[in-house]
């Protein structure tokens, strides 16, 4: 029956998606395109989240990276003088694939490793007031650190790209 | 007098005030029929997608002509007045034309990438839809999350303008998309943070929510939070492309931007989301700060339904309005506006929020006591900050220019030399 069976057919639609979003990814040779399905990814992972009933994050997941994220990517790939068209073979395939095939091996032990406990309770009714609650009660200081660091990081930015000699200021007005 | 006639529709499925009463009628058939749970839940969703898609088509029709003519009033133009009554059947003759045009396609342009580009453009405008109340109890999807489910879909329209300029292949197309995702990067923070100051005064994300805070406490949320408005509504007329920052498809700049190289149908997808984004804008603005299809006691006379597009009409005046009237910024101005006034305002807005919610709790006094003082002291703050900024932060207005204003190191000939006191003193004739 469809009532039973529908969060598995989505389950499954959605994983058959993700999957080959991602290994669309690696295998188109042209970097944006392969940006774009990146993005497709991220949308495929937001339907895992709302298939787990977590609306907020599947929500986020959508707004920040298939978003932002991605439009940072393509930023990135546009600004980028050696990204050419055709993306070229690099030195760099060789340790790439040690990583990735590390990464893989742990994701693999993980998945082994974890004892998968279906749980009995019923789903979420809505997260994000929750979310909030534990973010500013008991969770405070991870989440203000976490925030230091992002600032730490966009501060680290600045002063990596910014130019030695700052360009001529523009006057406004008299 | 009115009390015996509205006893004669009360709940009955004919009560058009509520659509819903019908929709309820059709379930409660269905469920007589035998069919099963999950199936009425289908047709529930299809129903109500089949109501906002015919009346998101109707108004991508419609609000070509009313663009049209009023932008055409406003300039001391006519505007379209040859086919049918004032020129009500334009817009057919449009789309039957753009319709019948060849499609050209250059020919170095990626397929897929090209030909998706526009009906992705498209989708996130409709989608938006779905979480928009209409009534008291109309409204398709009511997510817990919906003003994060707005502001992620819009985020979605830009990508494709991206994958449309390009895969066009060319520069201006390719000028266009960079330019779309600059502002982008820049107008995302002000729209996020703006609209936090809306979420921390309703305490919830869910837009029919918004609507029931604002008629409980008997104010729109543009009153307590105008800031938050005037924020809102500068930012997403940029992600909009609309004219006072359309500098994504400037025709006088870079041709048609995005979707220079797009011609018949694809480009008319393009056309048309440009108009249904601008009407589910509207429709956003309409429920968070106007109240949505609440207005004081009128909704339970008129459909709340019929209050809610009027009012997503009145704000799609205002678009038209700046469209009409404002000259086009440049890039440079744009990106400074999100960045220097936008964003700081947006930051103050939520601190002095997050104070006004603080000291409404921990007080216990009433909302009827907190929330015209909220209302005077937040309209005293967006005015003393508005005319704050115009004062001392913005360029001098001046008549006449002696120099180049941005750009003093370019070496051009001399302007016209007149100071407003020379000009003055020749009895006001250059």
């Amino acid at each position: 029956m469809i009532a039973e069976n529908g969060i598995v057919i989505a389950f499954w639609l959605l994983a058959a998606t993700t999957i080959g979003c991602a290994l669309m990814v690696a295998a188109v040779r042209e970097l944006v395109q392969a940006v774009l399905f990146l993005a497709l990814t991220f949308v495929g992972a937001a339907g895992m989240y709302i298939v787990l009933s977590a609306d907020f994050v599947a929500v986020v997941q959508v707004l920040i990276y298939a978003g932002a994220v991605s439009v940072l990517m393509t930023f990135a790939v546009m600004l980028t003088p050696a990204a050419d068209r055709r993306n070229s073979e690099t030195v760099f395939q060789v340790p790439a694939l040690v990583l990735a095939g590390l990464v893989l091996a742990v994701l693999v032990f993980v998945t082994l490793d974890t004892d998968w406990a279906i749980s009995d309770r019923a789903a979420f009714s809505a997260t994000a007031a929750s979310l909030g609650e534990a973010f500013l009660k008991p969770y405070v200081v991870p989440f203000e650190v976490a925030s230091v660091l992002l600032m730490v990081a966009m501060i680290g930015a600045i002063v990596l790209t910014q130019e030695d000699e700052p360009p001529p200021r523009r006057q406004e007005g008299e | 007098m009115m009390a015996p006639l509205l006893d004669l529709i009360t709940g009955y499925w004919w009560d058009l005030r509520d659509l819903s009463n019908l929709s309820r009628m059709i379930y409660g058939r269905l469920d007589d029929w035998g069919f099963p749970d999950w199936s009425i839940y289908v047709i529930s969703g299809m129903l109500g997608t089949l109501g906002i898609v015919s009346f998101i088509g109707g108004v991508a029709i419609i609000n070509i002509w009313v663009e049209r003519r009023v932008v055409g009033r406003m300039q001391s133009r006519l505007g379209p007045n040859r086919l049918g009554p004032f020129g009500l059947l334009q817009p057919v003759a449009d789309a039957i034309k753009l319709m019948q045009k060849e499609v050209l396609q250059p020919a170095s342009a990626p397929g897929l990438i090209y030909t998706v580009a526009p009906i992705a453009f498209t989708v996130p405008g409709i989608a938006v839809f779905a979480v928009i109340p209409w009534g008291r109890h109309m409204v398709l999807a009511s997510l817990d999350v919906g003003l994060l489910y707005i502001l992620g879909m819009s985020s979605l329209a830009v990508l494709s303008v991206f994958m449309a300029g390009y895969s066009s292949n060319n520069k201006y197309s390719l000028f266009g998309a960079m330019r779309v995702i600059a502002m982008l990067v820049s107008y995302e923070i002000p729209i996020v943070v703006g609209l936090l100051g809306v979420v921390l005064f309703a305490g919830t994300m869910d837009l029919q929510g918004i609507v029931l805070f604002q008629e409980d406490n008997w104010a729109f949320m543009v009153m307590l939070q105008p800031l938050a408005f005037l924020i809102y509504f500068f930012a997403i007329s940029a992600e909009l492309n609309r004219t006072p920052a359309d500098i994504a498809e400037a025709e006088s700049e870079i041709v048609g931007g995005y979707h220079t190289e797009y011609s018949g149908m694809k480009f008319g997808l393009f056309y048309a989301a440009e108009l249904i984004n601008a009407v589910s804008v509207s429709a956003i603005i309409a429920t968070l700060f106007l109240g949505g299809w609440w207005m004081y006691e009128l909704d339970e006379l008129v459909p709340g339904w019929m209050i809610f597009i009027g009012k997503v009409y009145g704000v799609y005046f205002l678009f038209v309005w700046t469209r009409g009237t404002l000259p086009r910024f440049r890039i440079d101005q744009l990106l400074a506006f999100a960045w220097k006034w936008l964003t700081p305002m947006a930051i103050i807005n939520v601190v002095v929020v997050a104070a006004e919610v603080l000291v409404w709790e921990e007080s216990g006094w009433s909302a009827g006591f907190w929330i015209p003082v909220f209302i005077a002291v937040n309209g005293a703050l967006t005015g003393a900050l508005v005319v704050g900024f115009v004062k001392f932060f913005a360029p001098k207005f001046q008549r006449f220019p002696t120099r180049p204003r941005f750009y003093p190191d370019i070496d051009v000939p001399s302007l016209p030399a007149v100071t407003g006191a020379e000009f003055m003193a020749k009895g006001g004739q250059a």
